[in-house]
């Protein structure tokens, strides 16, 4: 199994060294589609009310949402291994007048709803009675394509954005706000990857389809197992990675190359130049 | 690399398409399948005061009436809409006539746009508002089918109407499992009116509103009856148990459930070897609770022998507190086995929430737990990508290696050339 894995990884990374050159250029324009303005037109303009309801995002996207103070605001979007996402979030607060200083939180949980740490970023922050907005942002650790099930580690799934008042003077409760939530992805690099790969990333929902189709005899259950998301709703735009790649391959290769070739240096170096002095012309 | 995405997004496509041919048709999209449309419930207080004139300088029922009418004009197809009135018939001072007035104005169905606008024209701000029997008889016009059901309760005022808590009738009608969520709109922002609408929007999932203008008024009615529209997967009721002896056997899929304050649940799940169990559980806070809380699911097996645990703490302000946990099995050493032998994972969900005296606990807090077993990961053999190295130590220390081993292999040869030569 393993070998054959590393045999196809193999393969694939040669592929992919002589296909990079080619397709890159074909490729770029739908890479960035957040700079032109139909990503603007399809960021979506609501959010969820639960983990169950939450709207996908997609990284690069700007999410609004119109609500009330105290709601709860959820969105998801994908992480892959790899990546580290930033989540940004502002809150333009409601122009009437305001009882007390409130306080904002952006809440980050993976796949399977644990909570993760933000690395930097200022996840709560307290807005002024008189204040038009407050920013929140969260960094999270960088995503492994593997960790032990004991371990609190970020793996590659669907993430949740949680934006809510942690506190506030409950007269301001239920007064308009309007949200907006964006992320950024960054590519870390093989120094963060990682050996191992999850089976399925972790999406909510991922193995329902399966199992019901199974035991499905009527068409109705058909029917109430489509309205649950659809857990490919949750992916990046080109997949999820197959975890065959990383820069590492580079690495290793260029380390054998030199090793090579330093090992030939060092052979030609015991050599010295043309023939050994001591050896006696035409023998 | 992108060539491989490429490639792996076509294989995908392909599988997709094939899913889809294979895939027995379902009803067409556009027509709303009567057994799961999502049913909303638009209650509306028509009580006495509701003649007040403080909204853009027109009564609160003008108000109401204008934004009714442009969210009944954009009112999503797959919808069946209805709309109940509180206080709206009886006039008069007897508080136990004017506590039942309650009345459906227009049932939930499919909607006919111009005969649901004559029954809200019609109406004229008269009684009382109770608000509770307003929201038993809208939970229950919306019976039947197990798609999400949705009240949205307009009010000005306070319930008139004790010793009937609202707000326990909330509670109460949400644990019955029928998906239901309440949202509140006040049009009055004084505290207790406030404090009574944010808690029946608290006790269901719901959100509570704070309405100053028409147009907030319908932006808010229809985002709501828009989110009524959007496609959610809804739960499974269960019901754990003390011991994972007598537990239920849970398969993939969403379960909901209620928990007492402190206590705890058994659940069982079956995972072969070479799959993996993933579980996450959330526990609403859907009432006043303590400060300071937190949530434990735990994996053991049928001997008690835990085998992996999620928690999580928290405290101030909550809708939900989460956590989850995955278990993968490692596949069985013996190859004959046709169909190895699933084991029976144990589930056990605990909080530790907390409450002031005066907070009923009884029903308990609603619990989600989600269940997936997927296909086990691919072990990592080592901490580093499938052992490969990475840096400028690693190009150093292969160059050293390489050039020691060309010297020597250089002294090696010359070596044997010499002692040759001398022979």
């Amino acid at each position: 199994m393993r070998t054959l894995r590393i045999v196809t990884t193999a393969v694939l990374a040669g592929a992919a060294l002589f296909g990079t050159a080619g397709t890159a250029l074909a490729e770029s324009p739908s890479a960035s589609p957040s700079t032109g303005s139909d990503g603007a037109a399809a960021a979506p303009t609501e959010a969820g009310t639960s983990f169950r309801t939450a709207t996908v995002i997609k990284p690069d996207q700007r999410a609004t949402a119109d609500a009330s103070t105290g709601d709860y605001l959820y969105w998801v979007l994908p992480v892959d291994a790899g990546q580290r996402a930033t989540v940004k979030a502002e809150v333009k607060l409601p122009r009437s007048a305001r009882h007390g200083a409130a306080t904002w939180q952006l809440d980050v949980y993976d796949g399977l709803r644990r909570r993760q740490a933000c690395q930097y970023g200022a996840r709560t922050r307290t807005a002024a009675p008189d204040a038009g907005s407050v920013e929140l942002s969260c960094t999270l650790r960088t995503v492994r394509a593997w960790a032990e099930p004991w371990a609190n580690d970020p793996l590659p799934g669907g993430y949740y954005v949680r934006l809510t008042v942690a506190d506030l003077p409950k007269d301001d409760l239920g007064l308009p706000v309007h949200a907006e939530v964006g992320a950024t992805v960054a590519d870390m690099g093989g120094a963060r990857a990682v050996d191992g790969t999850l089976g399925a990333p972790l999406v909510p929902g991922v193995s329902t389809a399966a199992p019901q189709d199974e035991e499905s005899t009527a068409p109705e259950d058909e029917a109430s197992a489509a309205p649950g998301k659809p857990a490919d709703l949750i992916a990046p735009d080109g997949g999820w990675s197959s975890g065959g790649w990383s820069d590492r391959w580079l690495w290793t290769a260029a380390g054998g190359l030199l090793a090579a070739l330093a090992g030939i240096a060092g052979y030609q170096f015991t050599r010295g130049s043309g023939r050994p002095s001591r050896v006696p012309p035409g023998a | 690399m992108i060539t491989r995405k490429r490639l792996a997004a076509g294989v995908c496509g392909l599988l997709a398409a094939m899913t889809v041919a294979l895939a027995p048709t379902p009803a067409s999209a556009g027509e709303p399948d009567a057994k799961s449309s999502p049913k909303v419930e638009l209650t509306l207080d028509v009580s006495g005061s509701m003649r007040a004139r403080d909204i853009d300088g027109q009564s609160r029922m003008a108000a109401a009436k204008q934004a009714f009418n442009e969210v009944l004009d954009a009112v999503p197809d797959e919808v069946q809409l209805g709309i109940r009135t509180l206080g709206a018939n009886y006039h008069g001072e007897d508080r136990k006539v004017g506590c039942k007035d309650t009345r459906q104005l227009y049932p939930v169905g499919p909607l006919d746009r111009t005969e649901a606008k004559t029954a809200v024209a019609t109406l004229s701000p008269t009684g009382w508002t109770p608000i509770g029997p307003a929201l038993l008889g809208a939970a229950d016009d919306l019976k039947g089918g197990d798609a999400s059901r949705r009240i949205v309760l307009i009010t000005d005022g306070e319930d008139t109407c004790a010793p009937l808590d609202p707000c326990q009738v909330a509670r109460d009608i949400a644990a019955k499992g029928i998906h239901l969520t309440v949202d509140t709109l006040g049009l009055l922002p004084d505290a207790k009116t406030r404090n009574q609408l944010s808690c029946i929007a608290e006790a269901t999932g719901g959100t509570y509103t704070s309405v100053q203008h028409t147009k907030e008024l319908r932006d808010r009615v229809h985002q709501l009856v828009d989110r009524a529209a959007r496609p959610v997967a809804t739960p499974v009721a269960t019901a754990g148990t003390q011991q994972c002896a007598d537990a239920p056997k849970l398969k993939p899929g969403l379960y909901s459930d209620r928990e007492k304050f402190a206590e705890h649940r058994w659940y069982r799940v079956d995972v072969r070897p070479g799959q993996e169990l993933r579980a996450s559980v959330s526990i609403a806070a859907d009432r006043a609770v303590n400060n300071d809380y937190g949530v434990l699911l735990r994996a053991s097996t049928e001997h008690g022998r835990e085998i992996v645990r999620g928690a999580e703490a928290g405290d101030g302000r909550t809708d939900v507190i989460s956590s989850g946990l995955r278990y993968p099995k490692a596949p069985s050493d013996s190859a004959d086995d046709d169909a190895p032998a699933a084991e029976t994972v144990c589930l056990q969900v605990s909080n530790s929430f907390s409450a002031p005296a005066s907070v009923k606990t009884d029903p308990g807090l609603p619990v989600e737990l989600a269940v997936d077993v997927v296909d086990g990961p691919d072990d990592a053999s080592d901490a580093a990508f499938f052992g490969l190295g990475h840096g400028w130590w690693l190009l150093a220390a292969l160059a050293l290696t390489g050039l020691l081993t060309g010297l020597l292999w250089g002294w090696i040869s010359r070596w044997r050339v010499t002692v040759w030569r001398t022979n």
